[in-house]
């Protein structure tokens, strides 16, 4: 009855996607005249070789874990939340009002609470479309696109008119008061005798998110809650018979998701810029996409990931100060890795599952 | 009626026959739809097509409108081989089907939905005016009067059948092969339908009819061959037959699976149904007012042929689907279309519902057998660790237990649902059901694609239920079943109890006679 | 008030910034018509749009330059048919993967060809589209209102923009009056009707989405050699999302899409026009207009006022089935 074992399933046919995304990058970038082992050498230096290129694969990871868990979850139970971008627009202005008007005394509070701010201003934004999806039947892919749309527009408004210290031409926050400020990691392991650049903006969040990792974990495959949404996410007339309610797993799956994305703004907004800008997410609520699909929806696999388009935004940048190659290589790899680990996932899987039934039989 | 029957077959032996088919199979994976199948359909006549549900009447339909391709076999179509690999073919050879579940546009008119595929060039304005006057035409001659300019949702569902023919008619078709199409109508729609097929009848067409009504096949057949588990096993002239010896081909003489069992000890009454009624979503009843009473330590079995608004009584008893009427479980009202009509709330009520399609609503085929065994239970108690999480260790252990005293094989707890077998995922759930100790039981089709051995099993599990003095609501399209595991039984058809029977007073020709809609003769139980 | 030329000058900038909307909107209604879903309209219009303007510049023709847009758009457009038809792959995934392609490789290829940063150099004269005079707006130019009428908002526009309302009226006639038109609106609502009818589902369903790829070529061939002179990087700047909320607005609709890109376009208009906008009292900021056209569609999704419902078919692969 089996197709093919589940080790293939889970890993073969997502590294086979992944070979293909690269090869074809590869590609790429030999039509642009470079050379692809050059490029790959000066991304590993860039990204992996210091540790402030660590300190920076590292920080960008830390992005794409909470985006690439957001969309995880909303995946396991069948959902495709698009606005992990809104909601971590969101996400942002919570965590910088939390920063600008609680005078809080300890940074380890300030992250409670910001963590806690952000987290409620990404579900709260998640929730409308969630609503609609559950209650209205209106398709929460269109509806998370345009309220990606709406929180930018809103963080305009707030930022350009309410947030904006007068006299300031610059459409942002003040910064943030100092007892704010979280602690990088470079001054975490330099204090535990370990070197590392104390420059980067690497900080005590990629903690929170290996600690969202496990947790999602845990949601996913050991609560009664994670059973619900994977058993809706797999089949929603089976979870019906089962007495599980569509509309009660529809708006827990999407607010765990936007929340997810919300936290994301503790790291960019809280540990790294320490104001609220425009544009802060920069796209991370897209990456966490293709962070999804390339982890097969799995925390551990989001979390590798999640590293791999940490390393690959900060040897982007690399090689953009290096080459003539810009930053944006990353992002058609980007699309590639959604492309053949998304869409095109039959065009792999087919042939695969081909060879494993050639296989079976001839070894009958 | 004796002078139809008369005029039934003309000239038809000097012409080739207008269908015939010689040896054809069909198997879908391991099992065989069609077993060398050969039949000949002659020319202006109406010929039925017979048999149970998974008698392999519809699979062969397709393979002659070239939806699937024959593993073998020869089609002729009026005495020439004619290779039919697609619909397109079937339509140039003559062939139109009026499926069950209609292939229309909703939000099309009747004009157009009619003129799909059959355009006569680039631009529409022709097509239509040309299709409005053939279907003016075609409602002339055959009572087959549909407004051309109606939209197709807003036409009853008799209606839409009528389009149905009229698009295979507008394409021309000598031969129209309609799969059971009184289905969906009610009797008087039946009735229009049964003079249309008759006018097209005179006028040279041949029909091909798919059913398991045999009243339908008596009134308007000229010959009716019958199936019975993927092969032909006769074809008679209808005027030859008998209702009675029909059922009695259909159903077979089959070797009736013993069951031991004591009599049955009824106690109070657990269920008391009060005219339940179901409309599905295009708004068609499907559960026609059902009353029903069940008590403890007896087994309800539920007789008819798949269809017939058993689906839905399991459903809304299950809280899966909502209707209306009165349902009491010991003496307490059910709520039917509220907040409280959902599967956890009849759980909380002491049900349990093996429900009839186990592989996407029984089960989670990608869950490993464990979750599985917590499914529709995640909320109990004893699988609980804490407020939030669920207790695996528990789960696997529950696992493990169920396996073996159930003989689930292999009894390993960790592979996934789907790669279990069709019986030994049926008695995971059983176990995971009957095991909750219910008040009553809801259990359909408990043994449809178990192997043998397990249906035993599964059968001496049910009887060993009701032995404890509960209550139980089998459904299942298996005469056989019926026979051997119930004390009563209730006949559904087209949405309603036809009578209720004692087991061990009637026999399967009677049964089978009243799912084909027409009454049984000997005495109630 | 606002005096006559401002009026005209909103009017005719609603025009132009209308254009692209509605070419990528009609493309949105062809493919979604059809059963295919498409959130790549934003990647299909920017692909279309580096790639005219990189031929016209290297060429020195627009019109090359117009053909190479949409080519450009067809390549992005049979990858979406390839994942979405053929190996029916998620429809959404495939449209989201499209537009960080095209986002990723116009900058890639526009740094090798130019190095300028991803943008192209500015385009000049023969390679960009030039206005057209229709005939008389100089002779009726002394005719009270519809003298400036004529001359500053209905004449003086570029090809592509007289083509973009052409492509209205003819849509609608594609789509009700001839045979393929109605081919394809029943394969978006019952492919299971085409398929037994003995007409190809997987054929349609390409064709349906070729006509997408050609006009979003044509949008984005406008947008960088018409509305503007040359490519920027994101320059489409969701665009591609407000045509798919026009195109809920218009319920998937030809003659509704030209209304609904034409209001979205005045919002664009009048935001570009107006820093905040003072209506009856209640001040409206910028920021808001913009939001407009995205909060209408998700009041409009929501079916509070007059429900949109999407083709029955629309984001579903085709599987046979009895």
């Amino acid at each position: 009855m089996e197709r093919m074992p589940a080790w293939a399933d889970a890993l073969l046919v997502p590294l086979i996607s992944l070979a293909v995304a690269f090869a074809i990058s590869s590609g790429v970038i030999l039509a642009i005249g470079e050379n692809p082992w050059e490029a790959l050498k000066i991304m590993v230096t860039g990204a992996l070789g210091s540790s402030y290129g660590w300190g920076y694969t590292l920080y960008y990871a830390t992005n794409f874990i909470f985006t690439g868990l957001a969309v995880a979850v909303a995946f396991h139970a069948s959902l495709f939340n698009i606005g992990g971008e809104g909601q971590a627009t969101l996400g942002g202005l919570g965590v910088a009002l939390a920063c600008l008007f609680v005078p809080w005394p300890h940074w380890s509070l300030a992250l409670i609470g910001a963590a806690a701010m952000g987290a409620a201003f990404g579900a709260a934004w998640a929730a409308v479309p969630a609503w609609l999806q559950a209650r209205r039947g209106s398709h929460i892919v269109i509806t998370t696109i345009m309220f990606n749309f709406i929180a930018a527009s809103l963080l305009n408004y707030v930022l350009v008119n309410v947030l904006r210290p007068t006299g300031s031409m610059d459409p942002a926050t003040a910064r943030f008061p100092g007892a704010t400020s979280l602690p990088g990691i470079g001054d975490m392991l330099t204090a535990v005798g370990i070197p590392f650049a104390k420059t980067t903006p690497a900080n005590v969040t990629l903690f929170i998110a290996l600690g969202a990792c496990f947790l999602v974990w845990a949601l996913i495959w050991r609560t009664r809650l994670g059973y619900e949404i994977r058993a809706f996410g797999k089949s929603e007339k089976a979870a019906v018979y089962a007495g599980i309610s569509p509309v009660r797993i529809t708006m827990l799956a999407m607010l765990i998701s936007g929340a997810l994305a919300g936290l994301m703004a503790i790291n960019n907004v809280m540990g790294e810029a320490e104001r609220l800008v425009l544009n802060s997410v920069e796209g991370a609520g897209f990456i966490g996409i293709a962070v999804a699909l390339m982890g097969r929806s799995h925390p551990f696999g989001v979390l590798l990931a999640a590293l791999l388009f940490g390393f690959l935004y900060q040897g982007g940048a690399e090689l953009a100060l290096w080459t003539s190659i810009p930053r944006e290589l990353i992002t058609v790899i980007q699309a590639l890795v959604i492309l053949f680990t998304g869409a095109l996932d039959n065009m792999v899987r087919q042939p695969v599952e081909a060879l494993f039934l050639r296989a079976r039989k001839g070894a009958k | 009626m004796a002078e139809r029957q008369a005029q039934g077959r003309p000239e038809a032996a000097a012409l080739p026959p207008a269908i015939e088919l010689r040896g054809i199979s069909k198997a879908f994976g391991p099992v065989q739809a069609n077993g060398d199948i050969s039949v000949r359909v002659a020319r202006g006549t109406i010929h039925g097509i017979v048999g149970e549900n998974g008698a392999g009447k519809s699979t062969l339909m397709s393979i002659l409108y070239g939806f699937y391709r024959a593993d073998a076999g020869e089609i002729l179509i009026g005495g020439r081989p004619t290779p039919i690999p697609d619909s397109q073919s079937a339509i140039r050879a003559g062939i139109g089907m009026v499926f069950q579940h209609f292939k229309l546009v909703p939000n099309f008119t009747v004009l157009e939905n009619v003129v799909l595929g059959a355009e006569e060039g680039a631009l529409l304005r022709p097509s239509l005016a040309r299709a409005r006057r053939e279907l003016t035409r075609l409602a002339e001659d055959y009572e087959l009067d549909v407004d051309p300019d109606a939209l197709v949702e807003d036409l009853s569902v008799g209606h839409q059948q009528r389009v149905e023919i009229l698009k295979a008619l507008y394409r021309q078709a000598d031969i129209l092969i309609l799969d059971e199409p009184t289905g969906v109508l009610t009797p008087a729609e039946a009735d229009h339908l049964f003079r249309i097929l008759k006018g097209l009848k005179a006028q040279g067409k041949t029909i091909v009819l798919i059913t398991h009504k045999l009243r339908e096949i008596m009134e308007i057949t000229d010959e009716v061959s019958v199936m019975r588990r993927g092969e032909m096993v006769a074809t008679v002239r209808t005027e030859a037959t008998s209702p009675e010896a029909l059922a009695e081909l259909m159903v077979g003489r089959k070797v009736l699976l013993r069951v031991d069992k004591a009599p049955a000890a009824p106690g109070r009454t657990v269920l008391e149904i009060e005219d339940l009624r179901v409309r599905d979503g295009h708004g068609v009843e499907r559960l026609k007012g059902v009353s029903l009473t069940l008590r403890a330590g007896e087994i309800l079995g539920i007789a008819g042929v798949a269809g017939n608004g058993q689906s839905e009584l399991l459903e809304l008893l299950g809280g899966i689907a909502q209707g209306t009427g009165r349902v009491r479980l010991n003496g307490t009202e059910l709520d039917l279309s509220g907040r409280g009509c959902n599967g956890r709330a009849r759980r909380a009520a002491g049900i349990a519902h093996v429900p009839e399609d186990r592989q996407h609503l029984g089960m989670i085929l990608d869950f490993a057998a464990w979750e599985n065994v917590a499914f529709g239970y995640q909320d109990a108690p004893e699988y609980r660790a804490g407020r939030f999480f669920m207790d695996n260790d528990a789960l696997r252990a529950e696992c493990e237990g169920k396996m073996a005293r159930f003989d689930v094989r292999p009894p390993l707890p960790a592979l996934a649902g789907k790669n279990f077998s069709g019986g030994n995922q049926q008695k995971l759930i059983v176990a995971r059901e009957i095991e909750r100790n219910p008040d009553l039981l809801l259990i359909g089709q408990p043994t449809r694609g178990v192997d043998i051995g397990a249906i035993e099993f599964i059968h001496k599990q049910i009887v060993a239920l009701r032995d404890a003095g509960k209550a139980i609501l089998l459904v299942s399209v298996e005469l056989d079943e019926i026979m051997s595991l119930s004390d009563r039984i209730a006949v559904m058809f087209d949405g309603r109890i036809m009578g209720l029977r004692d087991p061990a007073r009637t026999d399967e020709r009677e049964l089978g006679l009243m799912m084909a809609g027409m009454d049984g003769t000997r005495g109630a139980a | 008030m606002m005096d006559l030329p401002t009026l005209l000058q909103i009017l005719d900038s609603t025009i132009r910034l209308g254009t692209p909307l509605l070419l990528a909107c009609l493309a949105g209604l062809f493919s979604e018509r059809a059963g295919i879903f498409d959130i790549g309209l934003e990647g299909k219009m920017l692909a279309a749009a580096f790639l005219s303007a990189a031929v016209a510049f290297v060429t020195g023709s627009v019109w090359l330059g117009l053909v190479a847009g949409i080519v450009a758009s067809l390549l992005m457009s049979a990858i979406h048919g390839l994942a979405s038809i053929t190996f029916r792959g998620n429809q959404l995934i495939s449209g989201v993967a499209i537009n960080f392609l095209a986002s990723g490789l116009t900058v890639l290829l526009g740094q090798y060809w130019f190095a300028l940063g991803g943008r192209t150099p500015s385009l000049e004269g023969a390679a960009r589209f030039a206005p057209i005079t229709l005939p008389f707006a100089e002779e009726l130019r002394g005719v009270p209102v519809l003298g400036p009428v004529y001359r500053e908002l209905i004449s003086g526009h570029t090809a592509l923009v007289y083509v973009a309302l052409l492509a209205v009226p003819a849509s609608w006639w594609l789509l009700y009056r001839t045979r393929f038109g109605l081919r394809l609106r029943a394969v978006g609502e019952n492919p299971a009707a085409v398929d037994t009818a003995g007409v190809s589902v997987v054929g349609i369903r390409y064709a349906a989405v070729a006509i997408c790829g050609l006009l979003t070529g044509l949008a984005g061939a406008y947008l960088a050699c018409s509305l503007s002179a040359g490519f920027v990087k994101e320059m489409t700047a969701g665009r591609g999302y407000i045509a798919l909320a026009a195109l809920i607005f218009a319920k998937w609709r030809p003659w509704q899409a030209l209304g609904a890109t034409m209001l979205f376009g005045l919002l664009e208009a009048v935001a570009n026009r107006y820093q905040s906008l003072n209506l009856w009292g209640l001040p409206l900021p910028v920021q808001f207009m913009q939001a407009l056209p995205y909060i209408l569609t998700v009041i409009i999704l929501a079916g509070f006022v007059g429900k949109a419902i999407p083709p029955r078919a629309g984001g579903q692969p085709y599987v046979k089935e009895r």
